[in-house]
């Protein structure tokens, strides 16, 4: 149990930032993931068929390739591609980029595309009449979507999303392949430095759970919360 | 783009693939058995055997499965016991050690599927089995079981979608599988592009047949023909 202590002798400080590491890429993951939602989902619900087919593109492949080949993709690719437009600009000195805004890009990526399909399917499922009453009301389309489509989007979203946040919260645990100090590089690490891998692994599967278990009951209020009224 | 080292990595990549076919068929086959044993305990009235039911798929879908496999693979070896008895042989292998997590994360997800696929039949249909005297256990084989299955069909194609997916986790252990020989070709030629296209195109390709087995099979037990 002293090797979980806080302080010098045990490992609990540093599992504890690694924690906190851990939410912070899964909170900004999600958040980018949000950002490729916002420009996706759109195109998925266009009438055109090419903007259509760039949506599903996206969702597709994202979807049906493993999340550790993206992971591979942006780690040895990312700072290439940096590089390569920045050298369109006439800079052409090595750039690095650091592991957590890798990582959280891969992983909001991937996040993004399951996004994108929530989204679609909870605009998809509002009714129709809504869209049209609006309209007949003379609400600009600014308030169409703000006022009216959003707050019923989201009620039908939010268990949605909640599943896609449990997804994005383990995926970051594949990021650890990159370096970055989460829950589970440190516990490989400290796995490594004491040779009691069950121990630090357990660990780092009862702080998985613990997070879990967290965010289900704070995203359960949301829910609460957005579907009042029903 | 480099397209010589695309269609060099193909067969490479080709190859590797076997590995993760082989990794997910196995862990498919004896996760659905285990799958269908929690899902039973799941249903069963006794509160104890319902609550380790339970506990045991929310453990296993809480975490993320790489922790499950680096626990199997890294922890259990830690062990002094199991190193001595017969049980060593398996543990000692990689490949056996990530069958053994892919099943158990695969169980708990299948578990949740064929439970709420239970729950989900009708008590009218049990009731009329129970009604023309057939007994208890010809109705759940006969009766609860192949309806269970079609209910679950599209649930369970996203499950085998996602447990290929899972299987890349294999080479985090050492194992050569689709993913491990990408990762490989990648940081010796240092071209991430070009093979990520060619595995990535490989995994699509297995998502896309799946899917239509899937999309084939709802379409043949579909209750309205």
């Amino acid at each position: 149990m002293e090797l979980l202590a806080f302080g010098k002798t045990g490992w609990g400080d540093e599992l504890f930032y690694a924690t906190l590491m851990t939410i912070a890429v899964s909170i900004t993951a999600m958040l980018v993931g949000f950002f490729f939602a916002l420009i996706f989902t759109p195109l998925k619900l266009s009438k055109y068929k090419t903007l259509n087919l760039v949506g599903n593109f996206y969702t597709t492949v994202i979807r049906g390739v493993p999340e550790l080949l993206v992971i591979y993709l942006f780690f040895f690719g990312g700072s290439g591609a940096i590089m390569y437009v920045a050298s369109i600009f006439g800079y052409y000195e090595y750039i690095e980029i650091n592991a957590f805004i890798t990582g959280s890009m891969a992983i909001g990526i991937i996040s993004g595309a399951y996004s994108t399909e929530v989204f679609r399917g909870a605009i998809q499922s509002i009714d129709k009449g809504q869209f049209e009453a609006a309209k007949v009301l003379g609400i600009n389309k600014f308030g169409q979507f703000y006022k009216i489509i959003l707050p019923q989007m989201l009620r039908l979203a939010i268990p949605n999303l909640s599943n896609v946040w449990q997804i994005t919260l383990k995926d970051t645990s594949l990021i650890s392949v990159t370096g970055l100090v989460e829950i589970m590089r440190q516990s490989y690490i400290a796995a490594g430095s004491t040779r009691d891998p069950l121990l630090f692994y357990s660990f780092a599967a009862v702080l998985y759970l613990l997070l879990t278990y967290v965010s289900m009951k704070l995203i359960n209020k949301l829910e609460v919360r957005y579907s009042r009224g029903y | 783009m480099d397209f010589d080292l695309m269609i060099t990595s193909f067969p490479k990549l080709l190859g590797a693939t076997v590995v993760t076919l082989k990794l997910l068929s196995a862990s498919l086959f004896f996760g659905l058995f285990l799958g269908l044993f929690f899902a039973i305990l799941r249903l069963n009235k006794n509160i104890f055997i319902n609550k380790f039911a339970y506990g045991y798929s929310y453990i296993f879908r809480g975490t993320p499965l790489l922790v499950q496999i680096f626990i199997i693979y890294f922890g259990l070896g830690q062990i002094e016991y199991l190193r001595t008895t017969f049980l060593w042989v398996i543990f000692k292998e990689p490949y056996w050690c990530a069958i053994i997590a892919f099943t158990l994360n695969t169980g708990a997800y299948t578990s949740e599927i064929l439970r709420s696929a239970f729950q989900t039949i009708k008590p009218g249909i049990i009731e009329a089995g129970k009604s023309l005297g057939i007994s208890n256990k010809v109705i759940f084989y006969k009766i609860q079981i192949p309806i269970a299955i079609r209910q679950s069909l599209p649930a369970y194609g996203n499950e085998i979608i996602l447990m290929m997916k899972g299987t890349s986790l294999a080479s985090t252990v050492t194992l050569m599988d689709l993913t491990g020989v990408a990762k490989y070709i990648i940081s010796t030629t240092f071209k991430p592009i070009e093979v990520f296209i060619v595995a990535g195109g490989i995994y699509l390709f297995m998502t896309f047949i799946i899917h239509n087995v899937i999309k084939y099979l709802e379409k043949k037990y579909s209750f309205q023909q």
